[in-house]
């Protein structure tokens, strides 16, 4: 059976494929709409902040054995540490001014850390074997789908559902919007705020860092791995509105089926089609597909 | 080793007795290598080119007792042909460098082509890949070593196709380069008896090639042809592998492949890729002679076809100045096509009017794993493919330096 | 965004001002004899490039991060114009610019709808679109670039391919271009957009149709960026695609940085830094970038007025 010229298989693989690329876009928006959600910081540095987690995944294998599991939760817990420190030390004494500071200083940091391992690692890449439990491939009937992208939809799909559920449902993700609302009054009910506001950009980054290790085993581990990705990421944010958590998973993974369907009926725009989105969201709804005119 | 000092003493002795001292200009032949140092083909050029430069100047003298002072500066073009031609500007106008070599990525090897020309000095090219250099856009300053794009369609393409991969599917990187090999690798098998049984434009550059893959497992081609080079190259071959396609009888042909790049993939996941090279460390005693002392002087590294070429042209080069009395681009450039090669490197050779340099080509299939003995033994020689027969037919050729 | 610059009052500040423009005159009539030529018509480009995307930045507010896109495709159009049509080059550096201006229209009409952080995103992403289009179109060459376009004969007679006069050709273009930035920051329509850029709300409640004054700004920076990258790919005689890729957009918004956002001779010192930073380091390989990313960070947190800036500071004028 075709559908639109293309065999029923190869279309359901390569939307399978879509889904797959789709789970990164979401991950990686959803820790950047956290950030700018709840602390209207733009971290450009998210893209930089993924490559640490996939090197600190390799440098943790290759040094000190640890494996993928470990590396699961080790990765996110470093690379979130030193987002603390960066908050902590830099982006603070941004709050007060512009938010476009807070981008440049992002950037700033983003050029750092990826030329600091360009120095160090050239960009040829590092190769990081895929966990042996997931090694080999399902025969779905319509296609081999390697077991380790079937995971990695799967985890995807459980965090960032876990972690809108805590955001917009529990008490904790409460107190968060609210301190985003009104700073000082909610720190006037006795919650300390700057912290929270810490801990959050620390556990956005760390969601980067996350989304670094699981994507390891599929992308060599390079320096500008980051760099490629950041900009569609950005696009997929100011698509979903930015500051929608929902809005950001639901536009990760659609857009990556789409652009795993642009792949199969025309290769050569699938790189420019997430743009074009944009600018049509752009031109009907400018303040994106969840979001709210802030 | 001793051999080829012999024979470089013996050919240079010819043109050093009795010869007055060549004119060089400044009194120093400054060769500036130019590549790249910090980005993709770091490892398959970068630092290990100055380093064979070196040895290269090196070797020369000792063994030819030649008068001549050399001096070797390195550059990083950043693969960029602004930043490339920025620095060879400056480094004719002002810096006194008399050669430029190495220079990979054909954009950036194009830039300076002209620009030799246009200042009357000499490029060497070793990197590049685009048989333009030699084609259209040659000119009597520029030479081009080691490899280009109709060789490597012609190597890998006719020989694969004649050892039985006669239907193709290829990936092809959605930019000038990819779209040139595609085109050249397609005719070949095509001549050849093969078929194009499909192929997919990839936008440059990706980084998930699995829904590409997915398309070309599905065309069931003997043989997938992966039209691109660096990261995708790269990518392609170890997502292939994670897909079983390998596995799944189908084999995977690198038109453009290093050994530093089988190296960082690891003979898992690189095994019976197919691929042509005109240098390879391990051919013969030479060879591996000379690819030890590299290794030594480039940190464990093994040398790329790249560096090998870079050493090799510097030799000629210096040959060349030798015998023309001195070293004005063009007329060291008119010498070096005079002059036959004979290097441990690349064997026998010549430089063709049209500044194409040819030797012999040879098609390889990488190891298993089991079948290695170590560190970059990773080839295994499937045919050797003659120097008339391995690159493009001056009859064949569109550049204007060509009497036809 | 908020200038950091004092701001004049009435007509005191101006004297001052053209010393410091003679003066730089005079160091640009004067330093080839010393430094090489080919270098400093690069710094002339990236400095009109740098003034340009400040008069957007510094005078307007408006942070954009796809500048690139201006000076890339105004590039492609004079090397086209100069080596397919064989155009005299001062009609490749006009063509160069309608077409970048032409661009920054189309562009400026989309992103003027939002503001801030999302302008910049915006931005951002079309010039991405930009770059990928370049990629693949034919007539950009791709990867090759447009390589050998000839530098022509200035209306006709006076041979471009002299260093010499290529460097007069190219201050000419520098200094009109500079005089003109200047008499739109201090004309009606610069009051304005200072105004919109200090309240957007106050302007429009005065009366001030604001998107359209921002859309007017948007193209004369596109435009003049675009003058900015046409002379360029006719000084290196090439058009490539590290103009129009992001980390361009990135740079310029450095050399504003640290030259001082909002003065007049900010971007054009920031850009003599930066470019003189890269040319001396370049040996250096990737430290370039680490060294960028380190006076970025240095620039926002401790030094937001950038050289420029501090020094118009400490002398209570504006430069």
């Amino acid at each position: 059976m075709d559908i639109f010229g293309i065999p029923l298989q190869a279309f359901m693989g390569q939307l399978l494929i879509g889904l797959i690329n789709g789970s990164f876009y979401a991950l990686l928006s959803l820790g950047l709409a956290v950030i700018f959600g709840l602390l209207n910081i733009i971290n450009f540095t998210h893209g930089a902040q993924y490559m640490l987690g996939a090197f600190v995944a390799y440098l943790s294998l290759t040094h000190l054995g640890v494996n993928y599991w470990a590396a699961l939760v080790l990765c996110p817990l470093v690379v979130g540490a030193t987002g603390v420190v960066i908050e902590r030390l830099m982006l603070k004494h941004l709050y007060k001014l512009d938010h476009l500071y807070g981008l440049l200083l992002t950037f700033g940091l983003a050029l750092v850390i990826q030329g600091l391992f360009r120095n160090e690692f050239g960009s040829s890449g590092m190769p990081y074997p895929v966990p042996e439990v997931f090694q080999g491939v399902f025969n779905t009937g319509f296609m081999f789908l390697p077991k380790y992208r079937a995971w990695v939809i799967v985890a995807s799909l459980v965090i960032c559902l876990s972690t809108w559920y805590v955001i917009e449902r529990t008490k904790l993700g409460a107190y968060l919007r609210a301190a985003t609302e009104n700073p000082s009054l909610v720190q006037a009910f006795g919650i300390n705020v700057p912290r929270m506001i810490t801990l959050t950009y620390g556990f956005g980054v760390g969601l980067a860092a996350l989304a670094g290790v699981m994507a390891a085993p599929i992308y060599q581990v390079n320096p500008t791995m980051g760099a490629d990705i950041i900009i569609v990421v950005f696009a997929v944010v100011v698509i979903g509105g930015m500051g929608s958590i929902m809005g950001s998973i639901v536009t990760g993974f659609g857009l990556g089926l789409i652009e795993g369907l642009t792949k199969v009926f025309y290769p050569e725009a699938s790189a420019t089609v997430i743009f074009v989105i944009m600018t049509v969201v752009l031109l009907i709804k400018p303040a994106g597909l969840f979001g709210t005119q802030k | 080793m001793k051999r080829n000092i012999l024979t470089i003493a013996a050919l240079a002795a010819c043109t050093a007795f009795g010869a007055a001292q060549a004119q060089v200009s400044d009194g120093i032949v400054k060769i500036g290598v130019l590549n790249d140092m910090s980005g993709l083909y770091s490892d398959i050029t970068g630092q290990g080119s100055v380093t064979a430069a070196k040895m290269a100047a090196e070797d020369y003298i000792k063994a030819s007792k030649s008068a001549l002072k050399v001096e070797v500066v390195g550059a990083d073009h950043q693969n960029k042909p602004d930043v490339g031609s920025n620095i060879a500007r400056q480094w004719f106008d002002t810096d006194k460098v008399d050669m430029i070599a190495d220079v990979p990525t054909s954009s950036v090897g194009l830039a300076i082509a002209q620009i030799a020309k246009d200042k009357g000095k000499l490029h060497i090219n070793s990197g590049s890949a685009t048989a333009d250099l030699t084609g259209k856009s040659c000119n009597a300053n520029t030479i081009h070593w080691v490899y280009d794009t109709w060789m490597l369609a012609n190597g890998t393409g006719k020989a694969i196709v004649k050892s039985g991969g006669n239907t193709w599917f290829f990936l092809t990187a959605d930019y000038a380069f990819g779209h040139a090999l595609e085109r050249d690798t397609e005719a070949v098998v095509v001549k050849n008896g093969g078929k194009v049984v499909g192929k997919v434009r990839t936008p440059f550059p990706t980084q998930d090639f699995s829904s590409f893959l997915l398309q070309a497992q599905a065309s069931k081609a003997k043989i997938i042809g992966l039209a691109n080079a660096g990261g995708d190259t790269t990518n392609s071959i170890k997502q292939a592998f994670e897909f079983g396609i390998t596995k799944g009888g189908q084999n995977l042909a690198g038109l453009l492949v290093f050994l530093p790049d089988v190296h960082s993939l690891s003979l898992e996941k690189a095994q019976g890729l197919m691929l042509t090279e005109t240098f390879y460390w391990d051919l013969n005693d030479q060879t591996r002679a000379w690819s030890k002392r590299f290794a030594a002087a480039n940190g464990g590294k093994y040398p790329s076809m790249v560096q090998a070429g870079v050493y090799s042209s510097v030799l000629h080069y210096l040959k060349a100045i030798d015998a023309a009395q001195t070293d004005d681009g063009t007329k060291v450039a008119a010498k070096m096509k005079e002059l036959p090669t004979d290097d441990p490197l690349f064997g026998k050779g010549t430089v063709r009017a049209d500044g194409r340099k040819v030797h012999p080509a040879y098609l390889f299939e990488v190891k298993k794993p089991a079948e290695s003995k170590g560190p970059y033994d990773y080839y295994k020689l499937v045919a050797t493919i003659p120097a008339n027969e391995a690159f493009r037919p001056l009859s064949e050729s569109d550049c204007p330096l060509v009497k036809k | 965004m908020k200038s950091n610059a004092a701001s004049p009052t009435a007509a005191q500040s101006q004297a001052h001002v053209w010393v410091v423009f003679a003066l730089m005159v005079a160091v640009l009539a004067l330093a080839p004899i010393w430094v090489y030529p080919i270098f400093l018509m690069k710094v002339m480009c990236f400095a009109l490039f740098a003034c340009a995307f400040n008069l957007l930045l510094g005078f307007g507010g408006l942070l954009s991060f796809g500048h690139a896109m201006f000076l890339g495709s105004a590039g492609y159009a004079a090397a086209h114009a100069s080596k397919i049509w064989g155009w005299n080059p001062e009609w490749c550096v006009l063509f160069g610019t309608l077409c970048s201006a032409l661009l920054s229209l189309v562009v400026g009409a989309l992103a003027i709808r939002r503001q801030g952080i999302y302008f910049a995103m915006i931005t951002l992403a079309l010039s991405q679109m930009v770059f990928f289009f370049c990629l693949q179109i034919p007539f950009t060459g791709g990867e090759d670039g447009i390589q050998a376009v000839p530098r022509g004969k200035l209306m006709g007679w006076v041979d471009l391919d002299d260093n010499q006069n290529m460097y007069v050709f190219v201050l000419a273009i520098f200094l009109a271009c500079f005089l003109f930035i200047w008499r739109v920051v201090h004309s009606p329509f610069g009051q304005i957009l200072k105004a919109i850029r200090e309240h957007q709300d106050r302007a429009t409640s005065l009366g001030y149709d604001t998107d359209t004054f921002k859309l007017i700004a948007f193209v004369i920076s596109g435009a003049l960026a675009g003058t900015a990258g046409a002379t360029k790919s006719l000084v290196f005689q090439l058009a490539s695609l590290t103009d129009v890729h992001w980390t361009m957009s990135g740079e310029v918004v450095l050399m504003t940085l640290v030259g001082g956002m909002g003065t007049l001779f900010g971007p054009v010192v920031g850009a003599a830094v930066i470019v003189t930073m890269q040319n001396y380091l370049a040996h250096l390989g990737a430290w370039v970038t680490v060294a960028q990313g380190v006076i970025f960070v240095l620039c926002v947190l401790a030094f937001r007025r950038g050289l420029v800036g501090e020094i118009a500071h400490k002398l209570k004028k504006s430069l």
